[in-house]
Formats: C-alpha cells, sequence, structure tokens
C-alpha cells in the first residue's frame, strides 16, 4: 500500500427507531383531563401529597396515586428564569420567561410560561393563572395552556414555599 | 466473601402487550410486594439497583422516573446499568461484598411491545461496520443457529424439541406468557421464519417487570423468609464483532459459569435465559450440564421474554425452586447481546 489516501474522518448511518407510546393510567387520566380544559392532579394513598400530572406514584412513599381531583389553573410562582438563547424545538419568540409554578392544591411544581408584564417585575411568591387557548384548538397536551399572567393577588411569602423550592 | 442470599422476588404477569399501565405502574406493586416479603423495612433497604433501557422505553434517562415506584425519600443509595436486572443484581451484591450495604433492593423491567424490539436490538451492535448494515436479532441468532447445525452440534429436531419442552413446562408457571403442549412433528411442518429458525424457536415478545431483595445472613436470617444463598456470581463477555467469534460456543458462559463454581457441586434445576432454541443447548453444553439437570422448569424465554428482566427472572425463578423445596442447587444464568455475547453465571443453594 504505497498510495496515499485521505483518512476516513466521518461516515453517516442514519437510524430511526418508531413507537407507540401509551402513558399509562394516570398520565391518561391527566391527559383526558387536559383536553376538556381541566387540571387533574392526584393524591397519594399514604402523604396525601397531590401531584400533577401523576405518573401513578408517590415518589416519597412509593405508594399509589389513587384520587384524582381538579386543581385550579391559579399557582405561584416557585422559581423562574429568562431565556435568551434559542434552542432546538422551542419556537417561542426570545427572550421569553419560563418559571415553575406551583398550583393551587398541588405539592409539586408545574413547568410554564409567564407573559403579561415586564420580566422584570416576575418574582418568586408572585401569584399567576393559566391563560388557555381557544377550546377549538385544545388537544391531549399541556400546550392547551398557552402562558400564565399575574393576577391582583398579595405575594405568597417565601417561607410558605420553602420546601417546594 | 460475605453470604448473601436472595430473600425475596416476585415478577408481573409476563404479558404480550402492557398498554394500560406505564413502567412505574407496572412496577410499584411487585417492589411493594417483594420489600415486604423481606421483612426489611423499606428505609433500611441499603441499596437500590434497576436494569432497564432507554432504547426499549424510546426516551432518555427513561429509568429516572422508575424511581418514583421504590420512594427515593428521604435520598437513597441508586444505581442503575443500562442492561437485564441480572447485572443491577451483580452491581448490588459487589455492593454487599464491599461492606457498604447489608440488604439490596434489585428491579428490572421493560414494555418491548412500544417499539420493534428485533430491530431496537440492531442498535447495541458496532455503529460503524454493523449496524448500518441492519441485521435484526432474529437473524443475528439465525446466523448463530447455521452454525451450529452445520458443524452437526445439534438437529432442527433436537431445537424444536427445546421448544416444545419449555412451553410445556410453563404450563405450570402462572406468570407465563406462552404455554402448552406441543407436537414436535408438527412444529417441524412450519415453515422458516428466518432459516433455519420457525417461529417456535424465537421467543414471544413480552411486556413486563421483576424485582428482588437480597441481604447478608443476619439480616437475611429473619424468621419470615426462607433465604436461597448466591454462592456464587460472575460475567464475562465475547468479543462484539459476529464475526470474531466461534459462534458454535460460549466461552464466556463456559469461564463464568467455571468462576461461580457450577461443577463444585451436583446441579438440580437450572434456569438458562436462551431466547432461541439453539441457544439452550449452546448453554447446556457450555455449563456442563448433566442429562438429569432439569432446565427451565419455568417456561424460560421461549416462553416469556420480558426484555432487561428475562435474566434476572431466570435468577428469580431459581430462588422460587429452592425456595419451595424443589432443589438444593441451581444454576441461573442471564445473557445480553447478540448471540448470547455476554452472561452471567449464578449458582444458588437452599
Amino acid at each position: 500500500m504505497s498510495e496515499e489516501r485521505e483518512p476516513v474522518t466521518r461516515i453517516i448511518t442514519p437510524v430511526r427507531v418508531e413507537y407507540t407510546y401509551t402513558p399509562g393510567i394516570a398520565s391518561e387520566r391527566f391527559l383526558r383531563g387536559v383536553r376538556e380544559g381541566k387540571l387533574l392532579g392526584a393524591a397519594c394513598d399514604s402523604c396525601g401529597r397531590v401531584y400533577i400530572p401523576s405518573r401513578g406514584a408517590c415518589p416519597r412513599c412509593a405508594s399509589p396515586t389513587s384520587e384524582f381531583r381538579e386543581l385550579s389553573d391559579k399557582g405561584t410562582v416557585i422559581t423562574f428564569c429568562v431565556v435568551r438563547v434559542p434552542a432546538a424545538n422551542i419556537d417561542v419568540p426570545l427572550p421569553y420567561c419560563t418559571a415553575n409554578i406551583l398550583l393551587d392544591g398541588a405539592d409539586i411544581s408545574f413547568t410554564g410560561l409567564i407573559q403579561g408584564c415586564p420580566f422584570e417585575d416576575v418574582r418568586i411568591g408572585m401569584r399567576v393563572q393559566a391563560v388557555w387557548r381557544p377550546e377549538s384548538e385544545w388537544g391531549f397536551g399541556i400546550g392547551n395552556i398557552e402562558h400564565f399572567t399575574p393576577i391582583d393577588e398579595p405575594d405568597v411569602p417565601f417561607a410558605k414555599l420553602k420546601e417546594y423550592s | 466473601m460475605r453470604d448473601v442470599a436472595i430473600v425475596s422476588y416476585a415478577q408481573t404477569p409476563y404479558v404480550r402487550s402492557e398498554r394500560d399501565r406505564n413502567e412505574v405502574e407496572m412496577l410499584m406493586p411487585i417492589i411493594d410486594e417483594v420489600v415486604k416479603k423481606s421483612g426489611i423495612p423499606r428505609h433500611d433497604i441499603g441499596f437500590t439497583c434497576s436494569g432497564s433501557t432507554d432504547y426499549l422505553a424510546g426516551q432518555s434517562f427513561s429509568f429516572v422516573m422508575a424511581v418514583d415506584a421504590v420512594g427515593a425519600w428521604p435520598p437513597i443509595k441508586e444505581s442503575h446499568v443500562e442492561m437485564d436486572g441480572a447485572w443491577a443484581l451483580y452491581e448490588a451484591w459487589i455492593k454487599i461484598q464491599c461492606g457498604e450495604v447489608d440488604s439490596a433492593l434489585i428491579f428490572s423491567f421493560g414494555r418491548s411491545s412500544m417499539g420493534e424490539t428485533a430491530e431496537t436490538m440492531t442498535l447495541q451492535t458496532d455503529p460503524y461496520t454493523m449496524a448500518p448494515l441492519g441485521p435484526d436479532a432474529i437473524s443475528m441468532a439465525a446466523l448463530q443457529a447455521r452454525s451450529g447445525l452445520d458443524a452437526g452440534l445439534y438437529s432442527e429436531r433436537d431445537m424444536a424439541e427445546v421448544a416444545a419442552r419449555n412451553r410445556r413446562n410453563a404450563l405450570t408457571n402462572p406468570e407465563a406468557q406462552l404455554a402448552g403442549e406441543f407436537d414436535v412433528e408438527a412444529l417441524l411442518e412450519a415453515p422458516y421464519r428466518v432459516s433455519p429458525l420457525r417461529d417456535h424457536d424465537c421467543p414471544p415478545i413480552t411486556d413486563g417487570a421483576a424485582a428482588m431483595v437480597i441481604a447478608t445472613a443476619d439480616v437475611a436470617r429473619n424468621p419470615s423468609n426462607k433465604p436461597v444463598w448466591i454462592r456464587g456470581i460472575d460475567h464475562r463477555l465475547d468479543s462484539h464483532q459476529l464475526g470474531s467469534r466461534d459462534l458454535t460456543r460460549s466461552p464466556s458462559t463456559e469461564l463464568a459459569g467455571q468462576k461461580a463454581g457450577v461443577g463444585a457441586g451436583k446441579i438440580d434445576i437450572a434456569e438458562l435465559h436462551a431466547p432461541f432454541t439453539h441457544q439452550e443447548i449452546i448453554l447446556k453444553n457450555a455449563l456442563g450440564l448433566d442429562e438429569d439437570v432439569r432446565i427451565n422448569p419455568s417456561g424460560g424465554a421461549l416462553a416469556a421474554n420480558p426484555m432487561m428482566s428475562a435474566g434476572l427472572a431466570r435468577i428469580g425463578e431459581a430462588s422460587r425452586q429452592i425456595a419451595g423445596g424443589a432443589a438444593k442447587r441451581a444454576v441461573a444464568h442471564a445473557t445480553s447481546g447478540p448471540c448470547l455475547q455476554q452472561n452471567l453465571v449464578c449458582v444458588l443453594e437452599g
């Protein structure tokens, strides 16, 4: 082999795997609720903590979360960040504010966009409410909530949110 | 060496398609069962280790969500192997041997039905020269079956007899998926699926999960359980390149069997993780099992092949045979990779 050759530096080997995903009993119930504009939390059989969405188990107790209850679409900002860099698969115009929101009656926070106020006004403890897309656009996804917007209610003191932060 | 025992084992019923429950919902009842049966308070179990693969779930870090079924608060010591649960057991056993913990919970799970399992398994081959050729799991097993037939090590009839015996054995296993009386002559009349494999030579597609608790002697000697001792456990592997292997043998099983001490005493039963009929024959030879050893009283992987749990299930099923008094000494085997590439051998005693 006297001939000089360029080294092979790259090959492309496409892979495609298809799945038919089913979400499970608890998640399906949550998704069917969202389809009707309802936010269904599920309470742990042992400790009573309410998860949304629930995957069927309380991660603290390893007990089932059998009891479903409809939660308010109002909640409290637990933490937030203002995003100024683009990311793949996210088509929200930059910059935007994403937040962890503790819905009233839930024991775990939930992610949503905050709109309707300047970013510098967003703060931990701020009260917000879901703004839903028009009912005709609802599907089986949390995208039915377009964003959360501030509401005229007093802030929740941090001491009350500490456990969820 | 610290004496370590299997103190409890449970598995889900093995089914073709678990469409209703997700992985957490499948695991919760069996984890609850093994923890309760172990007699060890849940928060006293020192270590948790799981085996699963994101390729079955179709999502990254899918194993993290499964921890919800364990109850990880206050924080627990936890680990995961992207392998069959038998290797999660191995990691837990090492952790106990190191003296770090005295007990461990092991679990594994998978829903093969969500994807195309045979094609998904292609992705575990070398991504540069093998995977692009697209050999699926059944085609690779067929290459191996052919090499043994051509070498005169077994016949297609021998293979059909393996299928018939396993599925007959499964008649007494309420959790098995595929059980029944099959006539060997009729099986041999069926067309090939991927020559020389017929449908009966291949495992069913199975969804399911398994869970186990192991513990040291002082913890395991709880009056409420019958400990089954792990007397030896070892795993070895062959090259990932099919072309560089002698597919008629399983050298890694031979070595793991020697290291685990299979030959140190009489074996009553063997639970061999052989998804394809000819592989049971290869494994039986590799482990040097006598003719009087009862192989796969559970029905084995030909009766139910829950990916990522079928190996742990062999160990669990063997422990049940001993705990139930049907055997004194057993060998259990788990495999991973194409054509018996990686093998774990475990020797159990009552």
